[in-house]
């Protein structure tokens, strides 16, 4: 059975003017950790609020936890956990406050279920006498995740959790969430950092509303067809320009201080190519590596034949 | 269908909880206290409001100019003026005068009363126990005018009770007073019903609907709308502690209009509190009902502040005597829910009377209540846009 599924939904804004989200399917199945990866204005947060019935979709069917989001859309809010992307608890509350308040109007306790939070909460527990408003950017999405889990809800749904949030945070978070899912609870959660999409079981690729693939992060990276190189000379902008203007060349980004590039057709000796191309263009302390490739560099290619 | 336990579907249909009810007006309650804004205009507001408009409005008046035009010089009108040069609010201007001569020094403005004795005076009160006196004050300064008429008629009916029991025959001295410019005479003490009306409209409509719309702001509402809370009891719940702290408010109100500016308060403190607590519903709701179409705390606040103050101030009829407007204008002041509480406390605050004197305007109230109150409920948006 599939916690999450979305059928053909299509939704738009401004009377139909803004497209946001373009006929997308996608299903989440019971118990698995499900990645919406995509850049601001993808389209993740109208999916988010089209799932917790905030927002009503133009076309298309969807469901959550078996309920569907315009029937049933009580029993949604009923059961499901869900994080906003904007940090939304009560800032002028304490820690201690808001959790007691969650856990009350989602008609629990906050001993009832403890054992969910326990670990989470153990790490914001020493701030618990603290305005929710003065703690930190990881602090804060550790207290909303509490909020969010603390009826412990059969799904959970988490709109961009990590933006804005340290290095270390992200990483503790992504920690927790395997946790929970550990614990048998669906998690649905979104996220523009490319990096984080390995650490779902499942993710799908979105652009400008559409989804572009639906699979685990491994087999899209297997699907990547090119054989990926990086370079790298010390006129890095310049190398950028005349690998892009080479007829050979297939595509050329910058990715951090590396160039990402690929050759139009498959080559065996395509390293020395590449560097036979930069040294014809004056370059010194060049540097080229076959590499493996990332969901970023399957997200550029997929955007580019899709877009 | 293992998916979802029963557990999970019984919650879901489980029943107002009162336990939820408690938690939200606890940290309601808690964000009023911490927003020093808010409590500011909760309770800076009406005190500021009450002492500037009871100082503002003050109609004491002392040693005013008064001019006694005595035509009948008898015993009567000798102890009347007598009566009226003991007490420190006038000095007597016995100069005989005309009723020209009294016309030009009123519109010179060296003379802001007169009184005027006709010449049969006593004739008239010995022989039918009728006499007429005539006060003139000048309209154009109508808080004075108004003290000096109610001052002068006090001293007159205080002589007339003195004089009946001695002679045992039940006089009667008709002061006739006549307001020159201003007929109406109006702004008089009665502005603090109309002040109540105005800090208790401006209070809990503002603060209502700020409420609300920042839950919207910060984004809080959307966790609120998606949990097993009933939309419907998001509004609720504000409208309780609002509701508490409005009550708290008024009896501010109260306390400082009966301490602080010696308004007596005639008739029962209970009805008036019952009328203000249902006043008090009436204007939460207009604040949900605002706060349904609103999206930002500032526009709420526009809306609640100045939407609100200006048809208040003008249409109660508390400032600007309504019989003078236009009818489109009498019209309106009918749909505005502080004309019907105002004439409400002016009858039970300053006239003393009873429920049976005011039900017809709590009916009017609560029906305006009931309309706003659904009409808020009924466009409680239980999803986002």
């Amino acid at each position: 059975m599939n916690a999450v599924t979305v059928k053909n939904i299509t939704k738009t804004y401004d009377k139909g003017k803004v497209l946001a989200v373009d006929n997308i399917s996608f299903e989440v199945k019971e118990g698995e950790l499900f990645g919406l990866i995509g850049p601001d204005g993808a389209g993740k947060t109208s999916i988010f609020r089209i799932l917790t019935t905030l927002l009503l979709a133009d076309k298309g069917e969807a469901s959550v936890a078996g309920f569907d989001v315009i029937k049933d859309y009580q029993s949604i809010r009923n059961n499901v956990g869900y994080m906003p992307g904007k940090f939304s608890l009560y800032q002028d509350l304490t820690v201690a406050e808001n959790l007691s308040f969650f856990a009350t109007v989602f008609g629990t306790t906050i001993e009832a279920n403890y054992d969910l939070i326990k670990d989470i909460y153990d790490q914001i527990k020493p701030f618990s006498n603290r305005r929710a408003g003065k703690l930190s950017g990881g602090m804060k999405q550790k207290l909303a995740l509490c909020c969010a889990l603390i009826h412990k809800p059969l799904v959970l749904l988490l709109d961009e959790p990590t933006t804005g949030v340290d290095v270390v945070s992200r990483k503790e978070f992504w920690e927790m969430l395997k946790t929970l899912k550990k614990q048998g609870i669906t998690i649905l959660v979104s996220t523009p950092y490319m990096d984080e999409a390995n650490l779902c079981e499942r993710i799908a690729l979105l652009q400008k509303g559409k989804i572009m693939s639906v699979d685990t992060p491994e087999n899209i990276i297997k699907a990547f067809p090119y054989t990926l190189y990086g370079a790298k000379s010390d006129q890095i902008y310049k190398l950028l320009n005349d690998l892009r203007l080479n007829g050979q060349v297939e595509s050329c980004y910058a990715f951090g201080e590396f160039l990402h590039v690929t050759l139009k057709e498959k080559q065996e000796n395509g390293k020395k190519i590449l560097r036979v191309i930069a040294e014809q263009n004056g370059h010194s302390n060049i540097w080229i590596e076959e590499i493996k490739p990332g969901i970023e560099d399957s997200f550029i290619l997929l955007s580019g034949e899709q877009g | 269908m293992t998916f979802f336990t029963s557990w999970h579907v019984e919650r879901a249909d489980q029943q107002i909880n009162m336990k939820q009810l408690l938690a939200f007006t606890k940290k309601e309650f808690y964000q009023v206290i911490r927003d020093k804004r808010t409590l500011l205009i909760m309770f800076g507001l009406p005190i500021v409001q009450i002492i500037l408009f009871g100082f503002a409005l003050t109609s004491e008046v002392k040693n005013v100019h008064l001019i006694i035009s005595d035509n009948s010089k008898d015993v009567n009108t000798l102890q009347i003026i007598n009566k009226i040069k003991a007490s420190s609010y006038f000095s007597v201007d016995e100069s005989v005068m005309g009723y020209a001569d009294i016309e030009e020094a009123f519109k010179q403005g060296t003379v802001k009363s007169a009184l005027i004795f006709p010449s049969d005076f006593a004739k008239d009160l010995v022989h039918s126990g009728k006499a007429q006196v005539q006060i003139i004050a000048d309209g154009s300064d109508p808080n004075t005018a108004k003290t000096i008429v109610n001052y002068l008629t006090a001293i007159i009916n205080d002589y007339q009770a003195q004089l009946s029991p001695t002679v045992g025959l039940p006089y009667k001295i008709i002061p006739e007073t006549r307001m020159l410019y201003n007929e109406e005479g109006n702004g008089s003490l009665n502005f603090i019903p109309g002040v109540m009306a105005l800090i208790l409209m401006i209070v809990c409509t503002a603060l209502t609907s700020v409420s609300v719309v920042k839950e919207k702001e910060l984004g809080t509402m959307e966790i609120l709308l998606v949990s097993p809370f009933k939309p419907f009891m998001v509004l609720i719940s504000k409208a309780i502690p609002y509701l508490a702290l409005s009550i708290a408010n008024f009896t501010v109100i109260i306390l400082l209009s009966v301490y602080a500016l010696d308004v007596e308060i005639k008739g029962s403190i209970l009805l008036l509190f019952m009328e203000s607590i249902l006043f008090i519903i009436t204007c939460l709701s207009l604040g949900l009902l605002i706060s349904n179409v609103t999206a930002s705390q500032q526009t709420a606040l526009l809306i609640s502040m100045m939407g609100l103050q200006i048809p208040t101030l003008i249409f109660t009829g508390f400032m600007f005597p309504l019989e003078n407007m236009p009818w489109i204008f009498q019209a309106i002041s009918k749909i505005i829910p502080a004309h019907w509480y105002y004439l409400i406390v002016k009858s039970v605050m300053l006239k003393g009377l009873g429920f049976e004197g005011v039900w017809k305007e709590t009916l009017i109230l609560i029906g305006m209540t009931v309309v706003l109150l659904t009409v808020a409920l009924k466009n409680f948006k239980i999803r986002l846009s």
